[in-house]
């Protein structure tokens, strides 16, 4: 930069620094020489649904219909969200999952769209005047745009148009620093679209109202600064030329730059009351708001020496990297890898087949010769060259250790979270070593343990609710016997005293009035009536009737007759431990007995009219409740009691180095089987209780 | 089309390891040449010596070890160690001496602990410091006279002759070092009786302060190229001066504050001992009281202690709180209102 | 004797010294430590899949805090019997294959046309992650399943599926660099680490 070209460079505006940073290589003039080209439409897009951060978008459109250019595709999901829109016009081929641009290599759901060549737009919504549109108007707009951020991270912009809640926005910064080496889409924009990049700030400043406007820029772009001074005349725009450093353009350190202030660590710029937006999206949002042009496509840079044709190119979005490459000489020969953003923060592509997303500011193609493939690591010697260069002032080699010992707590402590994956650190490391990786694995491992952790601390608190609600109803049933049996005993030796003299049917009459007579009524007197019911319906809906009726019948029999069952069981539980209550039992025993019979009967009666069948639900929902569970227990039980004694048997048989294991899983089933009869003793308990 | 798939960043800088360490080297042979001048070929052949010991200890714990032994000779971490080893000794310290405190500082200060980078003390300085208390001896009485004061210094042959124990050594070839001198005449005569000794020079130390004057001059070349951080060895030097400055004003009582700065091994221990990375802090706040902790200590074992010169006992004994000092000295991240302090297991325990 | 009494004196003073910044310590450094139990619950997964033997989580953390195999959960896998082993200061034991494999995360799904509305797979449900009432059709709120398939076997019809979660891209991390125990080789460009072809 010549001397001259500096000394319009200076600054109005004092500039603080941040800690540490990098002077890597800029290797700019490879791409930013010539100027932005159109590249043409691609035979076929790939336009994944999630381009941005945030919940991927949904269709609106079906495969075969025919789309105009700037056509929605797919409709923003919720307030996170953009939309997405057709770059060309064209067909809807397919929506399928499809490999896409991202480090794990892996798919997502894709819209293909197969152009037909007209480029045809569909209507669009152009506004001379934005300062005549309401703020809300210009969101919606931005929203409807499907704009998301340009500068790599892809948020979507319609939400930072939103000043932070109680509170204005002190300093709205346009990034136009682009400290990437070899990037140079925000270079040529700035320089050949000035005026469209200040307009969309203004548009946004006017949505925000922010007390000042800045525009940050690294002073290796002279032109594009000369560009943006001559656009930001007679505007409150103020432009900040910074030293080039890397990476001066992260948003906390440009901040920092800016405006001395940091953002607290976990916080967001807007919560100190700064907002800032890249290059790429100023202009997309004046388009959008302008021209009603949504979104469709982005600048890119072609660089590297793969390719011959290097330069900034504007293409549409969803354009395969390999058909675009090929139309700029692409040797793939050269090339080992292909970068997708730039070499310190881009990532490699898997497959050349992924298309072009709205955040996709470069392609690298890096010979050997670029960029070198790294060298073995070597240990680490604490050298200390990484905290230097930290532009988060992190100990780099510290977190190194800790998350190689996978001490992920420590980690912590030494705020790996506050790392930007700028990878300074890692080009600056004398033994090669590949920090940033496993920063990233570490923040990988501590997120989904975190994620684990959430989930498991959920699972436990529903255990537990239930367990606790298990043993309250356990409680209350507990209870109310308790006072029943109570009430019971006391009516009965009131009785007792008074009519001592009193022969034993006297006795028995007194236990038929007792509690377990009425439901047991009932449901004979609401059994008797369904069979009525069903003896009547038989007559009008002869031909109707079916086999399943007959089911029923044999169901409600069954039902009784477990029930019966486990009276029985119930019956002899009490004769151990409960002698008071045995009478009570034989007679409710007795009772349903009876209906069993009855049960039976219905079933036999239906069944021998063979064609002539009663209806279903003979027997009461309130009677039909607790039997499914007393048999889930039962069959549980007897389930693993089977299974107990196969490995009981399998046990006596075994070998004797298979004993071990026998035993263990024979243990184990023992617990099993003790807590299915627990259970099943408890639901007896409780079937008990219904009857008495 | 089979992509390579690596984490960013993809961009490498200029800085290795190896470099590094080449530098290092380097930038002791002003000092080994002024060793050389002043004191006779003892050096050099030690520094030869031990350099092969190393390298054969280092291929064969590597070999044991099961390591590729020719990327990790290729960091010169040995020679570095090596280097550092035959500086230090006693030009005239005989052969098996070298070979002790070299295999030692190999094999058990560095292998034992898992290698380069994974070593909490200074290999170089454990050799030394183990051959110091094991052959006080020989560790003493081996110190060349300076050659202006001899009418015949020895010849190479000689030299080799008397390390190898082929020849009994002359008492006119050795003395006491300055540091040694002062130390114990300083304790029944004044100042400037002690310095008439010929040994002092021009009122320093003659010899040894070209030497360290050399290293000084390797050092800041270090500096310049940012292969060694600037914290550690201003830390050490201030911490030797001050307390000298402070406690050792009076000539009469101890070593004046030139004669501590320019004799003995100061600024071979500020510039190339104290820097090395592995066992020294790694904030920079930590590398200043590091340093400054070393030239402390120094001082007082030079004051006070019955060693002449303390280098290795103090680093090795800074190399012990130097994980305690970084733990407390870690920087204050960016958006945070303070530095956090301590270890996240101390705080659970 | 009074050099005997001296020598007496002074060790009482230190010990009263000492006892005094003992003392001092204990409470100034207080240790308020979890009861053991609850940290070892903290680290397993509360699937309460019970295929450790034990009937829920809270009994096998139980189990291994009076001295019980750490070895026995496999939903939580290598990752917890690590975490165990570092709590309790033991030797992490490969994950006892009697007990189970580690299976990738899995996520119960009623096919709900066949579901006949029984309620035994809600009864099974040790965290009532599933919905529904008798004679009416059931379902799983994926997000609150551990995955434990306690409600596949009582299910009378069969219709609960265990299928893997599907991650997705949001799960997804870097992995760490290759093997963190050799520095590296002599093959030099052959094993960069960390690199992989695809």
């Amino acid at each position: 930069m010549s001397a001259s070209i500096k000394g319009k460079l200076i600054n109005t505006r004092t500039l603080s620094d941040f800690h540490g940073g990098i002077h890597p290589n800029e290797m700019k003039s490879l791409s930013n020489l010539t100027p932005i080209t159109k590249a043409a439409i691609p035979p076929k897009l790939i336009l994944p649904l999630q381009q941005h951060i945030g919940k991927a978008s949904q269709v609106i459109v079906e495969v075969g219909q025919h789309v105009l250019k700037g056509e929605k595709l797919a409709d923003a999901d919720g307030m996170i969200s953009v939309a997405l829109h057709a770059p060309t016009s064209g067909v809807i081929d397919n929506i399928l999952d499809h490999p896409i641009a991202h480090p794990s290599g892996q798919t997502d759901l894709c819209i293909i769209l197969t152009p037909d060549g007209k480029d045809e737009w569909c209507e669009l919504d152009a506004c001379e005047h934005y300062e005549h549109l309401s703020v809300i108007k210009i969101q919606s707009k931005v929203r409807e745009a499907g704009v998301a951020g340009m500068g790599g991270a892809g948020f979507p912009t319609e939400v930072k148009l939103h000043p932070p809640h109680h509170d204005k926005v002190a300093t709205l910064i346009l990034n136009a620093v682009e400290c990437e080496p070899y990037i140079t889409a925000d270079d040529r924009l700035m320089r050949e679209r000035a005026s469209e990049v200040v307009q969309g700030m203004e548009i946004m400043a006017y949505a925000l109202q922010p007390g000042e406007c800045l525009i940050g820029i690294e002073d290796n772009k002279p032109e594009a600064i000369t560009a943006l001074r001559e656009a930001v005349k007679d505007t409150r725009i103020e432009i900040c030329v910074i030293p080039t450093k890397y990476p001066s353009g992260g948003e906390k350190q440009l901040i920092k730059i800016l405006t001395d202030k940091e953002v607290p660590s976990g916080k967001i710029p807007a919560d100190i009351g700064v907002m800032c937006q890249n290059v790429g999206t100023a202009a997309a949002i004046y388009r959008a708001v302008r021209f009603g042009e949504p979104l469709i496509s982005r600048v890119t840079t072609l660089t590297g020496e793969g390719i011959q044709q290097r330069g900034n190119v504007e293409v549409l979005l969803g354009t395969p990297i390999d058909w675009l490459l090929s139309q700029y000489g692409y040797q793939a020969e050269k090339t080992e890898r292909l970068i997708m953003g730039g070499p310190m923060m881009g990532f490699t592509l898997n497959h050349a087949n992924t298309p072009i997303v709205k955040t996709t500011n470069c392609i690298l193609a890096p010979s050997a010769n670029d960029l070198p493939l790294p060298p073995p690591a070597q240990a680490c010697i604490r050298c200390g060259l990484c905290a230097e260069a930290c532009p988060a002032t992190l100990l780099p080699q510290q977190l190194y250790w800790f998350s190689r010992a996978q001490e992920y707590d420590k980690a912590e402590h030494h705020n790996l979270l506050d790392c930007i994956e700028c990878g300074a650190c890692s080009y600056v490391c004398p033994s090669s070593i590949p920090l940033v990786q496993y920063y990233r694995h570490a923040k990988g491992e501590i997120k989904q343990l975190k994620q684990d952790q959430q989930k498991s601390d959920q699972a436990r608190e529903r255990f537990e609710a239930r367990q606790f609600r298990l043993e309250r109803e356990q409680a209350e049933k507990d209870a109310k016997r308790k006072a029943r049996a109570e009430a019971a005993a006391k009516a009965q030796a009131a009785k007792k005293a008074a009519e001592a003299a009193q022969p034993a049917d006297v006795n028995q009459k007194t236990d038929s009035e007792s509690p377990i007579t009425d439901p047991v009524d009932t449901k004979k007197a609401s059994i008797q009536a369904a069979l009525e019911r069903s003896q009547a319906k038989k007559s009008v809906q002869a031909i109707e009737i079916e086999v399943p009726d007959l089911d029923a019948l044999k169901t409600a029999w069954d039902k009784t007759q477990s029930k019966l069952e486990k009276m029985h069981d119930a019956l002899d539980n009490a004769k151990e431990n409960n002698p008071e209550q045995v009478e009570k039992l034989t007679r409710a025993v007795e009772k349903n007995q009876m209906r069993v019979n009855q049960a039976k009967q219905a079933w036999e009666k239906a069944s021998a009219s063979q064609s002539l069948e009663a209806q279903p639900s003979i027997v009461p929902e309130a009677e039909k409740a607790p039997a499914p569970d007393i048999d889930a227990l039962k069959t549980t039980f007897e389930k693993s009691l089977a299974k107990l004694e196969k490995m009981q048997d399998a046990l006596n048989n075994a070998q004797p180095e298979q004993v071990e294991k026998l035993t263990r899983a024979v243990d184990k089933n023992k617990v099993r089987v003790q807590s299915a009869e627990q259970a099943l003793k408890d639901a007896k308990q409780s079937i008990q209780d219904g009857e008495l | 089309m089979a992509l390579l798939t690596l984490s960013s960043p993809h961009a490498k800088g200029p800085q290795r390891t190896s470099t590094m360490m080449r530098w290092v080297i380097a930038m002791t042979l002003p000092g080994l040449f002024m060793q050389t001048l002043f004191f006779g070929w003892g050096n050099l052949h030690n520094v030869l010596w031990c350099t092969l010991v190393a390298i054969a200890c280092e291929a064969a714990v590597l070999k044991l070890r099961k390591r590729p032994i020719g990327f990790f000779l290729n960091d010169y971490s040995a020679v570095v160690t090596a280097v550092l080893l035959g500086i230090a000794l006693p030009p005239f310290a005989p052969w098996w001496v070298s070979l002790v405190a070299t295999s030692f500082a190999i094999i058990f200060a560095k292998h034992i602990y898992g290698g380069m980078g994974y070593n909490p003390f200074n290999p170089a300085m454990v050799g030394y410091a183990l051959v110091l208390v094991s052959f006080p001896v020989a560790m003493t009485t081996n110190w060349a006279t300076p050659l202006p004061l001899l009418e015949q210094p020895a010849s190479l042959l000689d030299t080799l002759n008397i390390i190898w124990g082929q020849i009994p050594i002359t008492d006119a070839l050795t003395g006491a070092t300055p540091l040694d001198t002062y130390k114990h005449e300083i304790a029944h005569s004044l100042s400037d009786t002690v310095l008439e000794n010929p040994i002092f020079g021009a009122g320093f130390s003659l010899g040894w302060e070209w030497v360290n004057l050399a290293f000084l001059a390797g050092g800041l070349v270090l500096l310049a190229l940012k292969v060694i951080p600037w914290q550690t060895p201003v830390g050490l030097l201030v911490g030797l001066a001050i307390p000298s400055l402070l406690l050792g004003s009076d000539a009469d009582q101890t070593a004046p504050l030139v004669i501590h700065l320019l004799s003995g091994a100061t600024m071979l221990a500020a510039f190339f001992i104290a820097t090395d990375p592995v066992s020294s802090c790694t904030t920079t706040r930590g590398r200043l009281i590091y340093g400054f902790g070393i030239g402390l200590l120094t001082y007082i074992i030079r004051a006070y202690g019955s060693y002449p010169d303390a280098i290795a006992f103090s680093v090795l004994l800074m190399n012990f709180a130097a994980p305690l000092i970084d733990v407390y000295t870690q920087p204050r991240t960016y958006g945070y209102v303070d530095a956090k302090r301590g270890s996240k297991a101390k705080e659970k325990n | 004797m009074s050099v005997i009494v001296t020598a007496i004196l002074a060790l009482l003073g230190l010990a009263a010294v000492f006892g005094a910044l003992l003392g001092f310590a204990a409470i100034r450094f207080k240790v308020e430590g979890n009861p053991i139990v609850d940290e070892i619950d903290g680290l397993l997964p509360q699937t309460q899949c019970g295929q450790c033997g034990h009937p829920g989580c809270r009994p096998y953390a139980e189990s291994i805090a009076d001295g019980g195999d750490i070895n026995k959960c496999p939903p939580g896998g290598e990752a917890t019997i690590q975490a165990l082993a570092e709590l309790l200061d033991v030797e992490a034991t490969p994950l006892d294959s009697e007990h189970g494999e580690e299976i990738p995360k899995q996520v119960a799904v009623i096919r709900e046309p066949e579901c006949i509305g029984c309620t035994k797979c809600i009864q099974a449900c040790p965290i009532d992650a599933i919905l529904g009432s008798a004679k009416h059709m059931h379902t799983v709120i994926a997000s609150e399943c551990t995955g434990c398939d306690l409600c596949v076997e009582p299910c009378p019809v069969d219709c609960i599926d265990m299928v893997p979660v599907d991650q997705g891209l949001g799960a997804w991390h870097w992995s760490s660099p290759k093997d963190p125990k050799i520095i590296a080789t002599d093959k030099i460009g052959s094993t960069v680490e960390g690199a992989s072809l695809s």
